[in-house]
């Protein structure tokens, strides 16, 4: 157990605490002390910089399951630094924001900091875990979590809905997952990620390769809200705005992304994860940045541009996985998009993070979050505004803002796909630039539409539910911590790329952490007049070209009614598997004793007459058996005769005399076949049931006709019909073909000698096979019983005995 | 006699199987019977029909028939009986409590769980 094992538990181990605090101080924000978790996290994580900087790697463990291989082991590389700076830094920064966002006399604050460490320790484990069960247990924990959070206020509908839709895809994908991760263990027969990146080679030859590596995917793009399951994010901005920026921007939806770089290094080298990962990332990107511009919603807006920024980020990681098919690293042109992902990875969580909480600020003091009510905002609440501002362009990739970094290299990344000649490439390649080139136009246009529709414009009070005013000082110090990060790495980048993107960027791509050369892609403001820059001057006159003229293409949306979309399929499948299975259940659940039984005996004629169609089981041989006596053949013919009367009768009398007859003609089979205890016990019996069967006769109504039709009756016949011939061929079967000597010598033998007796039967009975009696009885005493209870013990109407 | 054996306990079954699927209580009782004496008779059947003495040792007889399937029967025997009797007296109060002894009327119904 080490520091870095404590990191991951202090905040479940704080989270018990936290409704004593709220409860013991009742004066105090809970946050205030939620608050010591994530900045001590913090400056723990701060304190490993030096670490992971060198580019060196911290691991410890502890058993968990030790004989099934799993093992608590923490292991900390540049990646798993970056995501828990990320998760520690923003985390307290929203935790300082919800201080002066939730209400402490009206919010359950107890719960909601609860939830919140849970989400915030399991994702420190995601990230941190080396085995990848303990790495799915945190995995769900994070959608358990995140479920939570997202219904926090669960006396809305809206909430419940978005909470229930993102549960089901995450946990869909979760669950595939976790199907990858067992494939994996069979391939390389171990639970650790460094150790089955060690086997990379062996894997890729695998045939197994492909159903993991498409199960993993379906596992990050859940997450991560890639199309076609984005659609789970925009309803969970539901969420108080702290979690929207928390989760739905800064972490969770990370952690897909974490998963495909954190298994680069084993299927990079396989064609159908960069085809699958580069496509799928950079239709998202273009998908959800042109549906941003239909949002009138702020956080609508903010949740599809995470989409869309998480499909950039993604579709680089697997342009970057093109870097595998290099040889050396000097000559090797997508590196630069795996550094590229990595910083946009962290610049998205910043910008992001304040833009987030704009919105939630703009939301608490004008009370509404619909762009078409706001507007004017820009001198009401110019801090906000500046805030909203840095972001927004950041995100647009204007400079003097990291946007601008990252999306210049997100240019290069793409463009330098075009000068490869591997899987097809050279035909395809240009579909790649010319995609992010639109989707960055896109992205340009709700970047701006976010600022001046909210802050642009003029005020119109009278459609605002309160009066607009600006933020408490509290509120505004984490966006604008937030905004200064956004403007000081866009100014300065070195500061974050020697010691944080570089590190993350080599445990992507394993082998520049044996370069010791200068690293090869470099991060600067000014790059010389380069394509990129051409294409970032081509998508700010356009995107101001298509803010201008929005109004007038806007009818474009119409193309995508609501019927087409995926959320009404979503619905749609929903209810048709809940009536399916509806249909279903009635089609065969009618009710009736005997359907039921007709499948009981059906699937009985089926299965037995099957195995012995199928085995070839029937045999017959007459020969080893008794000869038959005249005697035995009337009294079949009697019992014949008695049970097509009970059939045919109408009368009850009739029915129990019948069956009466053929008890005693069972009776006398037994005396014929030389078996006197039981025609004696026959006898006795067959006269008891019979008296029972007159007593109940007398209280039983009579008999009705049978009234049913013609196909129901012929239906029964054939069931009955094939029963009785499947028993026939079974019986005939098995006494054609005796497996071996009967053990009854030894009962004859040895009746007198070791049990003093002369009946062997009643020897059986009661010595060699005593418990069958000693149980027999304990039935009839129970029999005896229940009919007791059954006649004494009634409840009358008004449930009183 | 095996063989007849064989199709007389496979007419039983045909016949209880018959009675078991109709809707009236009192013939699905007595086809539990009927059933139980097909069994009892298979049981029998099985353990071959060859001649012998009745297994009395004090017959002092050359052979003797398979008394293992006579003990098997004889308890089978009892408890079916139990288990008819139990049969028989829920049929009489459920007679008594719904007033129908049609099996179509005591369908449980939707919301009915």
């Amino acid at each position: 157990m080490t520091f870095l094992h404590f990191s991951i538990l202090f905040p479940f181990l704080f989270a018990v605490f936290v409704p004593f605090l709220y409860k013991k101080f009742r004066s105090i924000h809970t946050g205030w002390f939620v608050l010591l978790v994530p900045v001590l996290l913090l400056i723990f994580f701060l304190t490993q910089l030096p670490v992971t900087a060198n580019e060196q790697t911290a691991i410890s463990t502890i058993d968990w399951i030790p004989s099934l291989g799993i093992q608590f082991t923490v292991y900390l590389d540049g990646l798993s630094f970056l995501f828990s700076l990320l998760i520690t830094g923003i985390g307290s920064l929203v935790t300082l924001y919800s201080i002066f966002y939730l209400d402490q006399k009206k919010e359950k604050l107890n719960s909601f900091y609860v939830f919140f460490l849970l989400f915030m320790g399991s994702m420190l484990g995601v990230v941190l875990s080396d085995n990848m069960v303990v790495l799915y247990t945190f995995w769900e924990l994070t959608s358990i979590s995140s479920f939570l959070l997202i219904g926090y206020w669960h006396h809305r509908k809206e909430s419940t809905y978005g909470a229930q839709k993102s549960m089901i895809i995450t946990v869909f994908g979760g669950l595939c997952m976790l199907g990858g991760m067992i494939l994996l263990y069979l391939i390389t027969n171990t639970f650790s990620i460094r150790e089955t990146i060690l086997q990379a080679d062996h894997i890729l030859q695998h045939p197994f390769m492909l159903p993991a590596l498409i199960l993993f995917l379906l596992g990050a793009f859940t997450k991560s809200a890639q199309f076609p399951f984005y659609i789970w994010l925009p309803d969970a901005m539901e969420a108080p705005t702290p979690v929207s920026a928390y989760l739905h921007s800064a972490t969770m939806v990370k952690a897909g992304i974490y998963l495909v770089a954190r298994f680069t290094p084993v299927f990079g080298p396989a064609p159908e994860w960069f085809w699958i990962v580069t496509l799928a990332g950079l239709f998202t990107m273009f998908w959800a940045s042109f549906h941003a511009i239909r949002q009138t919603d702020l956080k609508g807006i903010l949740a599809f541009s995470t989409v869309s920024q998480l499909g950039l980020v993604m579709s680089l990681i697997g342009a970057g996985s093109l870097a595998f098919q290099f040889d050396s690293i000097e000559k090797n042109v997508s590196i630069v998009a795996i550094t590229a992902a990595i910083f946009h990875l962290f610049n998205h969580a910043t910008f992001k993070g304040s833009l987030f909480m704009a919105a939630g600020i703009v939301d608490h003091e004008t009370g509404t979050r619909d762009i078409r009510r706001l507007g004017g905002l820009m001198s009401i609440m110019p801090i906000t505004f500046t805030v909203s501002l840095f972001g927004a362009f950041s995100m647009a990739g204007l400079p003097p803002f990291n946007g601008f970094l990252s999306k210049e290299m997100f240019f290069s990344g793409m463009l330098s796909l075009l000068e490869l000649n591997t899987f097809h490439l050279e035909t395809w390649a240009i579909l790649f630039p010319v995609l992010a080139w639109v989707g960055s136009i896109f992205t340009f246009l709700y970047s701006v539409l976010i600022v001046f529709k909210t802050f642009g414009g003029k005020l119109q009070l009278e459609k605002l539910p309160k009066r607009p005013h600006e933020a408490p000082f509290g509120m505004l110090v984490p966006p604008v911590i937030l905004a200064v990060m956004v403007l000081l790495i866009g100014l300065f980048p070195g500061l974050v790329a020697k010691s944080i993107i570089e590190p993350a960027a080599a445990s992507i791509y394993p082998a520049l952490y044996d370069f010791h050369g200068e690293f090869p892609v470099h991060i600067s403001i000014w790059h010389g007049f380069t394509i990129e820059l051409l294409l970032t001057a081509g998508v700010i006159v356009l995107g101001i070209a298509g803010y201008i003229f929005l109004p007038k293409w806007k009818a474009v949306y119409q193309l995508f009614p609501y019927k087409l979309s995926l959320n009404a399929a979503y619905n749609n499948l929903f209810k048709m598997t809940g009536r399916a299975s509806r249909n279903i259940t009635r089609s065969y659940m009618t009710g009736y004793l005997r359907d039921y039984l007709a499948y009981l005996f059906v699937f009985f004629i089926l299965l037995a007459g099957g195995v012995m169609a199928y085995k070839g089981a029937f045999s017959f041989h007459p020969a080893e058996s008794a000869p038959i006596g005249i005697y035995e053949v009337i009294l079949a013919a009697v019992m014949i005769a008695g049970s097509v009367t009970i059939v045919f009768s109408r009368s009850r009398l009739t029915a129990i005399i019948a069956l009466g007859a053929v008890g005693y003609t069972v009776s006398l089979f037994f005396i014929f076949f030389r078996a006197p205890d039981l025609a004696l016990t026959q006898l006795i019996i067959e006269t008891v049931s019979v008296a029972l069967f007159l007593l109940c006769f007398y209280h039983l109504p009579k008999l009705q006709k049978q009234e049913r039709p013609p196909g129901l009756k012929i239906r029964n016949l054939l069931i009955a019909f094939g029963v009785g011939a499947i028993v026939t061929i079974i019986a005939l079967s098995a006494n054609s073909q005796r497996a071996g000597e009967t053990i009854s010598e030894y009962f004859l033998k040895n009746s007198y000698k070791l049990a003093g007796g002369k009946n062997v039967v009643n020897v059986i009975l009661v010595d060699f096979r005593g418990f069958d009696t000693m149980f027999e009885i304990t039935v009839l005493g129970i029999a005896a019983l229940g009919i007791f209870s059954m006649v004494k013990l009634r409840k009358s109407k008004e449930g009183e005995r | 006699m095996e063989i007849l054996m064989c199709f007389v306990c496979g007419f039983l079954f045909m016949v209880s199987v018959y009675l078991l699927l109709s809707k009236s209580l009192l013939r699905i009782i007595i086809g539990t019977a009927l059933l139980s004496h097909g069994a009892h008779l298979l049981i029998l059947t099985m353990g071959g029909l060859k001649k012998g003495a009745a297994p009395l040792l004090g017959e002092h007889a050359a052979s003797y028939v398979d008394p293992l399937p006579q003990a098997l029967i004889l308890t089978a025997i009892v408890i079916s009986f139990g288990v008819t009797s139990f049969l028989l007296v829920l049929a009489y109060r459920s007679y008594q409590e719904l007033g129908t002894d049609n099996l179509d009327h005591m369908r449980g119904r939707e919301g009915h769980e």
